[in-house]
């Protein structure tokens, strides 16, 4: 198969980026996405040009390193799957693809499709967690959980924290990547004592890194690689409206 | 030349380990403050350790080369996680584990150890749950097991298909609280490329700075490497690409000797290699040979034939057939263990009988599977992993048999250490993976 890119490079984070155009040919069907890029740097290297920086390491759709909008979309045409998990058969011969990286105020690009996410762990870092230190737990059965909303709490725990939500979003908003933390917490009984403190200093943590708001489009819903649910939106603000309220 | 000591405790082996903790000696609070300790790695081993360290007081700095610490490879462990908590009843205890252990290990490890860590598993679940690690609850709301791995106790904790991914997060909330109160000082994005040594001891690291380019020094009172195992010392493996073993072998230059490492598990169902090109291996979940049969043809023409598209499975007769495992194993079949897996159906492939292009490939057939319980029962049964398969392959399992490979998972041989789990290096230890 042979395809048209045309891939975001900027040499640092102040440079500015421009696309560039590349053709590939000779590229299987059943190569992945990103190995058609590894193809396409070797490529570059033996030019002696710079190869394309990218994110990338499980490469099995579980780390949530790899990152790349493709052709308009985060994670690239399908539906929960990552970037790496992208196969070029879902391409047809002679495509153009585009190829940039996740785009968003609070992760600034590094290097062409390499961008900072740590404004994640800062949020993370503010109350994605249960304050108890090393030897301090209880028998674990001694905190029965209904099931139900174990299920519920893993559904959330599930994502990967790979910014798709922030990338498919018009306002550049985290809501579903910090709900997905605090439903997880708030549906466990483990993160009942925190519970206020958490959901006031994540969501006000996620204001601070410049993080948009949420009009309710949906965009992070149908692009999240993990189907984390935006029901996990309305659980966040019902926990945020609640400790505000307690705070007062 | 280094003695290796291992510096195994006094006393029977079950009060080994307690006799250790209640004479340790105890650093004051006042000098915990000033002891820094350098972290590398932050899959379980590292941000449980650096997370620890902070809260007793340590200043620690860890390493990652990953954007962030929550995507170390330990999140790629799908199975579960044993303890010998004995919910079900069903005769478990600490002693059990650690003869399971031992016996998985093929008796080379080192009993102490093994016995430590077979009687701390039980606080592992517990604080793992303290954490909020979703483990699958029973309707009554305590925890799920489930046996694993042949054992006849169920002490297999779980998360859905994601074990590792889950206790990853715990481990990484942790860590981030302590980096959120000031106790760690993260560095993402840096590679460890060398291990300092003043007069014999570690003192400290000098880590690539993976943005700038730039070689950067840090001084540690201690140095843990926590960096993984070298299974990428293959061509192929499953581990993840950054996996790279770079921290192990830089130690290992500095004088930490390394133990067992001929000891390379090699996983019997992973997807065949499809061409040069390709950058790692996945592997499919070892359940699948609970319901799945392995076979190649009987005659070399068959297989050649499969293999140059001119027949396909279906094509070759049920006599036609060599269930090798079934043949060679009859009282353990299709799941006998890994490494037996893994050896017969290279055996089948040197012998001609590949059924993939590059002639390294056997099927592994659900067809028997699907009469006896139906389609719906076995897709049930293996939900997520025949559409990964699916979309790796382009080819439904349902339809034609999978085709499968052994493929290098993980390693475990490592570094040298003792009870102490420091190496031969004074102040350099040692924990999780690079560990033999
Ligand atoms: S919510 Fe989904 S898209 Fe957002 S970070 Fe988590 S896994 Fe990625
Ligand atoms: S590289 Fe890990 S999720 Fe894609």
């Amino acid at each position: 198969m042979k395809f048209n890119l045309k891939v975001w490079r900027q040499k640092n984070a102040k440079a500015q980026g421009k696309l560039v155009d590349y053709t590939i040919d000779n590229i299987n069907a059943d190569m992945s996405f990103l190995e058609m890029v590894d193809v396409l740097n070797d490529n570059l290297t033996r030019k002696g040009e710079d190869p394309i920086a990218f994110d990338h390491d499980c490469r099995e759709g579980i780390c949530g390193m790899c990152s790349m909008y493709i052709s308009g979309r985060a994670h690239g045409p399908h539906h929960a799957a990552t970037t790496c998990q992208l196969y070029m058969r879902s391409f047809k011969d002679g495509d153009t693809i585009y190829v940039e990286p996740f785009r968003a105020g609070a992760f600034p690009i590094i290097k062409d499709l390499v961008t900072d996410r740590s404004a994640f762990d800062r949020i993370i870092a503010k109350g994605g967690f249960v304050s108890v230190n090393t030897g301090q737990a209880q028998d674990a059965n001694n905190l029965p959980v209904d099931k139900a909303d174990a299920e519920k709490a893993m559904d959330a725990a599930a994502c990967i924290g790979c910014g798709a939500c922030v990338a498919a979003c018009p306002n550049s908003a985290a809501m579903l990547f910090v709900s997905a933390k605090i439903s997880q917490l708030a549906l466990l009984p483990q993160g009942g004592p925190e519970r206020n403190n958490r959901a006031i200093n994540m969501v006000n943590q996620m204001d601070e890194e410049g993080f948009g708001n949420c009009t309710n489009i949906g965009a992070c819903e149908a692009e999240c690689p993990k189907e984390i649910k935006l029901t996990n939106i309305a659980r966040m603000n019902r926990e945020y409206l609640v400790a505000s309220l307690i705070n007062e | 030349m280094s003695e290796l000591n291992s510096k195994i405790p006094e006393g029977p082996l079950a009060n080994k380990w307690n006799n250790y903790k209640e004479h340790a000696k105890l650093v004051n609070p006042a000098n915990k403050r000033k002891l820094e300790v350098i972290v590398v790695g932050t899959g379980l081993a590292g941000a449980a350790a650096a997370a620890s360290l902070a809260e007793l007081g340590y200043q620690v700095k860890a390493f990652c080369f990953q954007d962030s610490p929550r995507r170390a490879h330990s999140i790629a462990a799908q199975g579960g996680i044993n303890a010998a908590k004995n919910y079900k009843n069903d005769g478990d205890s600490v002693f059990r584990l650690f003869y399971d252990t031992i016996k998985g290990g093929d008796f080379r490890a080192r009993e102490a150890n093994v016995y430590r860590l077979a009687t701390e598993s039980r606080n592992i679940i517990d604080q793992c749950v303290a954490q909020g690690v979703p483990f699958a609850r029973e309707y009554g709301g305590l925890l799920d097991n489930r046996s694993f791995g042949g054992s006849q106790v169920s002490r297999t904790f779980y998360a859905r298909g994601q074990t590792g991914q889950q206790l990853l997060l715990g481990a990484y909330g942790a860590l981030e609280r302590q980096i959120g109160l000031g106790n760690v000082k993260m560095y993402s994005r840096h590679e460890m490329v060398e291990v300092v040594t003043i007069e014999g001891k570690a003192r400290g690291i000098i880590a690539r700075n993976l943005i700038t380019g730039q070689l950067e020094r840090y001084f540690g009172h201690a140095v843990l490497l926590a960096s993984g195992g070298y299974g990428n010392v293959f061509f192929l493996s499953t581990n993840a690409m950054g996996s790279n073993v770079t921290a192990a072998w830089k130690a290992h230059k500095k004088g930490a000797y390394f133990a067992n490492p001929c000891y390379t598990q090699i996983h019997p169902t992973c997807i065949p290699v499809t061409g040069d090109y390709q950058s790692k291996l996945t592997l499919m979940s070892e359940s699948l040979r609970n319901d799945g049969r392995v076979w190649v043809p009987k005659t070399k023409e068959d297989a050649k034939a499969i293999r140059e598209g001119k027949k396909t499975a279906v094509d070759i007769k049920e006599e036609d057939r060599d269930y090798y495992l079934e043949r060679k194993y009859p009282s353990f079949g299709n799941l006998c263990p890994r490494d037996i897996a893994s050896r017969a159906a290279k055996e089948a492939c040197d012998d001609g009988r590949g059924i993939v292009p590059s002639g390294l490939g056997v099927f592994l057939d659900f067809a028997d599977a699907i009469k006896r319980l139906g389609v719906d029962v076995v897709k049930a049964r293996y939900g997520e992993l025949f559409p990964m398969y699916q979309n790796i392959t382009n080819e439904d399992p349902l339809k034609t048999p999978m085709k499968i490979y052994p493929a290098v998972h993980y390693v475990m041989g490592g570094l040298w250490v003792d009870y102490e789990l420091m190496t031969t290096v004074t102040g350099l230890y040692c924990l999780g993976g690079p560990r033999g």
